[in-house]
């Protein structure tokens, strides 16, 4: 296993030489990064903050950013509090991450959670009284992205959680990153990091703004590279606003992105290189696929030039690299890594002509009558249907087999003629390219399908 | 249509669908001798629920899947009533 070097800095030492012309974008306010290198956002808090294990709950993602930079190398600890963790799970958060400090936008009462210290964070910079004393490697804590049950929050260091970024890579100009994530969860956190190491400014998204409104904003501000899930992306392409921004690279993570997607935004935008990335909070960014085709190279698999391990076993897609996170916090979770150091992804991947193809999550399969059908497989079929722009497929329960499929399906055009139509035209594609059982047994048409806070297609536990 | 009729129907449409060759429907058909398989009988329960507003396998823990067509019929017209 590769050492651990931390040869990151603290995030705040990237923006000692920061260009003036570097933003940092939230809906209603800016900050410009040079002003953070020798400004502070907490007033005169940050010294109070040193060595402490310190929640970041700020209300917005533009306050959470400025906590980030101004707490690395500071705080023993950070934990960076998801946007949608239930306010119920908060005392068990603070007990098993053991935090002594939290910082807010202010919109948080903070006195009744039994944390004595509590300080606010602003968008308004001004210098920084005194600095604060020593300098350490900060604990990164971030909560997974699983759906149900009590959260759990994984470690990383700011050297594992940026080895995949190059620094001061060689750029087409400057670069204006956009992502349709909360930086405050894995995705996300990739492109602000990105956006601070590599010399760029940020565009953060705002979970009250509307599609469109966003898609005028980024185009506005002139972002140069974007990045969401699949299912943003598919959201974004319904919009008449799409073509409001003109990115020169577009980025997909998070979920599969199939050959469907991938084909429309490289005709929605022509000009962009379009790449899909994997990473998940646990293992890590593991790779970038940008030959414009789903799933990745077998060639990929074994040791890869950038460090990462990977293997598969058991059909599951397995990392080993010095990205994946260190362990899980509390004590009740299994190791993170087995005792090779591999982090088990939970993604099952098929072999088909010399390309793996992610099929689905081992934990949401369909079980018709004891065969396993993964919702997402039938998805990428449903989704080559050139009238569908999205697909959610979910068990119906079955007093005989136990479960039948069926989908969900979004149309392009809403209110299509001839839906019927499109209907057997759907079943007729899935019964060519799937096996029985895997074949919906129902579709329904729906206005719109839930995306999750994480982005991705909002899932019913299977 | 009455129960019996929409129940034929479906069989007719799943049995079309899934490429399957239907026996002639009577009465005293033995399920497992239609033609039709597990799966396919899963979607028809699926199908006339949608249909008829009801599954009567699932609504009650005892009801035992019947034999025959005529039995599978007299279950959805007994739910019914």
């Amino acid at each position: 296993m590769l050492a651990r070097a931390d040869d990151a800095g603290s995030l705040r030492n990237w923006l000692i030489a920061a260009d003036r012309g570097r933003h940092l974008h939230g809906l209603d306010a800016s900050v410009t990064l040079a002003d953070l290198a020798h400004g502070t956002s907490l007033g005169s808090r940050l010294p109070e903050l040193a060595g402490r294990s310190v929640l970041v709950a700020a209300g917005d993602q533009l306050t959470a950013a400025l906590a980030l930079i101004e707490l690395d190398g500071v705080a023993r600890r950070l934990i960076l509090c998801a946007p949608d963790l239930a306010v119920e799970h908060l005392p068990a958060v603070i007990a098993d991450a053991e935090i002594d400090a939290i910082v807010t936008s202010g919109q948080l009462d903070a006195s009744e959670l039994g944390v004595r210290l509590h300080a606010v964070c602003h968008p308004a910079i001004a210098p920084m009284p005194e600095q604060p004393a020593g300098r350490q490697a900060t604990e990164w804590v971030m909560f997974t992205s699983g759906t149900t049950g009590a959260p759990k929050m994984v470690v990383h260091t700011l050297a594992g959680l940026t080895g995949a970024i190059r620094r001061n890579a060689a750029h087409d100009g400057p670069v204006v990153w956009g992502t349709f994530y909360d930086i405050r969860r894995y995705g996300g956190l990739q492109i602000f990091f990105r956006a601070i190491i590599d010399g760029g400014s940020l565009v953060l998204s705002d979970a009250n703004e509307a599609v469109a409104d966003h898609l005028m904003r980024l185009g506005r501000h002139g972002v140069t590279h974007v990045s969401g899930t699949p299912s943003h992306w598919r959201r974004v392409t319904m919009s008449p606003s799409a073509r409001a921004m003109k990115p020169r690279y577009v980025r997909l993570s998070g979920e599969i992105a199939d050959q469907a997607i991938l084909d429309h935004l490289a005709s929605v935008y022509p000009d962009a290189r379009i790449g899909h990335a994997y990473a998940s909070t646990e293992a890590g960014v593991g790779f970038e696929v940008n030959d414009g085709l789903a799933g990745f190279p077998a060639s990929m698999i074994g040791r890869l030039p950038s460090g990462v391990d990977m293997k598969v076993e058991q059909g599951t897609l397995c990392i080993r690299s010095n990205r994946t996170a260190l362990r899980y916090v509390g004590g009740a979770e299994a190791a993170l890594a087995d005792a090779e150091g591999f982090v088990d992804t939970g993604d099952i991947v098929e072999l088909r002509g010399g390309r793996y193809y992610f099929i689905g999550r081992s934990n949401g399969v369909i079980n018709v009558g004891g065969l396993k059908v993964h919702p997402e497989e039938v998805e990428a079929v449903i989704n080559l249907h050139p009238q569908v722009r999205m697909s959610l497929v979910r068990a119906r329960r079955n007093p005989i087999t136990g479960a039948l499929v069926v989908a969900d399906v979004v149309l392009r055009d809403e209110g299509v003629a001839g839906a019927g139509e499109v209907e057997q035209e759907i079943l007729r594609l899935c019964r060519a390219g799937l096996t029985r059982h895997k074949v919906p047994s129902a579709i329904r048409f729906v206005p719109a399908l839930a995306v999750a806070t994480s982005g991705k297609l909002a899932r019913s536990p299977a | 249509m009455t129960t019996k009729l929409t129940i034929m129907a479906e069989m007719q449409k799943i049995a079309d669908e899934q490429a399957k060759k239907l026996a002639p429907l009577s009465d005293d058909l033995v399920l497992l001798d239609s033609g039709l398989d597990s799966l396919c009988f899963a979607v028809l329960v699926a199908r006339l629920e949608d249909k008829l507003g009801l599954d009567p396998f699932t609504a009650a823990d005892d009801v035992s899947f019947p034999v025959t067509l005529g039995d599978f019929v007299k279950v959805y017209e007994r739910a019914d009533a």
